[in-house]
């Protein structure tokens, strides 16, 4: 629970800026993910956030500015390099495949194969130590009310399949998890699940970005909140030094926000 | 196989899950009362494809050996069947593994003929060494699938159209190369006996198969081990379920179809040399009815035509479903016709089935 704002940033964007023909998408937004903490970013439709995350998550390549990770700069021409990086990213339409089962799922594009002969010549799956691992994972996000982690996941709710896509980023995301909307599709329990498995992987250690239009579940979660507005980041607030309305209104271009107040 | 047992499918019914979907605000309405039993017997239909099949070859053999009698189980009757879905057991593995990408493939058919009058022209006209025909025969169904896999994924065709394209190339590629004469069984015999190798049977209480037919089931062995227990298989589920997922998840969607269309073609040439084996001679014209026979075997097998679900052991007993209610009713002295009307019958059961198992479950 403790975020460390005196440390590097894991994860930092500085001067982005992405034009498509005339718009201007990004337009030089800075971003700092500190060690330990839920940075939640708001903004009104076309503010350009899902652009912002699309560049940090390695499915749109910038056309200026730099992303750091770790304070060194980095540059991603596919989400299968940022994945690579240890940035993993939980989609808002669920990257899923509900034929198959959970632990097929959690290890899906990065199945583990068998030592030996087995995994070399017959490209042997490990299918044991891969639900070994999708077990424990699963049971230290708390999410063992899933019985059976050969199920296929379509028998699942729908929060049930978000847990699993929150696993599959936890288990694999070394640096930084990206969240789109985790909470978007699902009922109010479910929601609440969801929010409390966010928090479980940020107090393993895990920093994370969440992309919600949600207000409640954002001041519920968020250790800061990054408001985007007209391309660039207008403020960064925390949910103690500012209300949802006074959020909403800067939002929005309502009330203004001097850099000097901005939170850390 | 396990998929006779009912118990696994219990799980499902458990009080806590129930629970949980009825927390859920995506369910408009939630009776808290249990399955009732068509409910779970749709359940554990589609947790488990192959037992539509299984349980409908099941009551297709007590059937027909109740009525034509001990002249249906005798074991050489057995390996006859077995013998008569060998190709189109074949050419079901090369269509499950695209049916499975959510693809058809119309074209099979047209490529097991191309590839066997290729084998037979290059080691009877050309005189060159059965083996290394067979070789180029294999090739050419590779190359074909090729072309297949490039139009789809490089150009977006849907599959059904680009193989209906490639189907007419190939037969026409097939009657202009064959010049649409016959390789006579003895010429094959005398200078490439090879090709007719598959046709070779051995004998056991009773019952002959043949080379051929025991080839099928090693290659039915080998795709279900690929299938299952390799991250390619995995990919191919994935691809066919949900090919959004799929490509977000890492996986290059078009190279595992590019793949799938390419090894299929493999799968159809190995398929024309069981041809050669089981007819003798090469023609152009043989195998004509293959193509929809195969979608057949495929669809009573329990594949999904929506791509993501099946196994391929399914299409070798929907291909056994096929040859056994063709030689039932052949044995019980009933005409032709009601054969194929049986067949369709059956296509049209096997299809309304998956609609109602996906239906239940979605």
């Amino acid at each position: 629970m403790t975020a460390h704002y005196d440390q590097q940033p894991v994860l930092q964007a500085r001067g982005l800026v992405k034009r498509y023909g005339s718009v201007t998408a990004i337009d030089h937004a800075d971003l700092a993910l500190y060690p330990g903490e839920i940075l939640a970013v708001i903004g009104d439709n076309g503010a350009g956030k899902s652009s912002l995350i699309k560049a940090l998550s390695g499915a749109l390549v910038p056309d200026e500015g730099e992303i750091l990770l770790d304070g060194q700069p980095v540059q991603f021409n596919s989400p299968m390099q940022a994945r690579e990086l240890g940035i993993e990213t939980v989609y808002q339409n669920l990257a899923v495949s509900p034929a198959l089962n959970i632990a097929d799922n959690l290890f899906l594009g990065r199945e583990l194969r068998k030592p030996g002969i087995l995994g070399s010549v017959f490209r042997m799956l490990d299918k044991k130590a891969m639900e070994e691992r999708a077990q424990a994972k699963m049971k230290e996000l708390g999410l063992m009310t899933i019985q059976n982690i050969s199920q296929a996941v379509e028998s699942l709710s729908g929060g049930q399949r978000q847990g699993v896509a929150v696993a599959r980023s936890a288990l694999f995301g070394s640096k930084v998890v990206i969240m789109d909307e985790p909470t978007a599709a699902l009922g109010v329990k479910e929601s609440r699940r969801v929010l409390n498995l966010i928090k479980e992987v940020r107090d393993r250690g895990l920093p994370i970005i969440l992309i919600s239009h949600n207000m409640p579940h954002v001041f519920e979660v968020a250790d800061r909140i990054h408001i985007h507005r007209l391309g660039k980041c207008a403020a960064t607030i925390t949910p103690e030094s500012h209300t949802m309305s006074e959020a909403v209104a800067i939002m929005t271009g309502a009330m203004e926000v001097d850099d000097s107040s901005a939170a850390a | 196989m396990s998929s006779a047992n009912p118990k696994p499918s219990a799980p499902v019914l458990d009080h806590d899950k129930v629970a949980d979907q009825a927390g859920s605000g995506s369910y408009v309405a939630n009776f808290e009362s249990k399955d009732s039993a068509l409910t779970r017997f749709q359940k554990f239909l589609h947790k488990y494809p192959v037992a539509a099949p299984t349980i409908v070859l099941v009551c297709a053999i007590i059937g027909f050996s109740l009525l034509v009698g001990d002249r249906f189980l005798h074991p050489f009757n057995l390996s006859l069947v077995l013998q008569q879905v060998t190709i189109i057991g074949v050419i079901g593995v090369a269509q499950t593994l695209i049916i499975l990408t959510a693809g058809i493939d119309l074209s099979v058919g047209a490529i097991m003929v191309l590839a066997s009058v290729v084998m037979g022209r290059m080691a009877i006209d050309h005189g060159l060494d059965a083996g290394f025909a067979l070789l180029i025969g294999i090739s050419v169904g590779a190359l074909a699938g090729l072309i297949n896999g490039t139009l789809i994924t490089r150009f977006k065709l849907p599959p059904f159209i680009a193989t209906l394209g490639s189907w007419n190339v190939f037969f026409a590629l097939n009657l202009w190369y064959s010049k649409s004469e016959t390789i006579r069984s003895q010429d094959i015999a005398n200078n490439a006996p090879l090709l007719q190798w598959l046709g070779e049977t051995i004998s056991f209480f009773g019952a002959r198969l043949t080379y051929g037919s025991l080839l099928m089931l090693a290659l039915f062995f080998v795709i279900w081990y690929a299938l299952n227990w390799t991250a390619w298989g995995r990919h191919v589920y994935a691809t066919g379920d949900d090919p959004a997922a799929a490509k977000l998840a890492g996986i290059r969607t078009d190279r595992i179809l590019l793949s799938v269309y390419v090894l299929a073609g493999v799968v159809c040439a190995i398929g024309a040399w069981v041809l050669i084996g089981r007819i003798g001679s090469v023609s152009p014209q043989a195998g004509y009815t293959t193509n929809l026979d195969s979608i057949t075997a495929v669809v009573i097998g329990g594949c999904s035509l929506f791509g993501g679900r099946g196994s391929i052991y399914g299409t070798l007993i929907g291909a056994l479903v096929v040859g056994v209610f063709r030689n039932g009713l052949a044995l019980a002295g009933v005409d032709v016709l009601w054969q194929e009307f049986t067949v369709g019958i059956l296509i049209i059961v096997a299809v309304g089935v998956d609609q109602w198992i996906r239906k239940g479950t979605a």
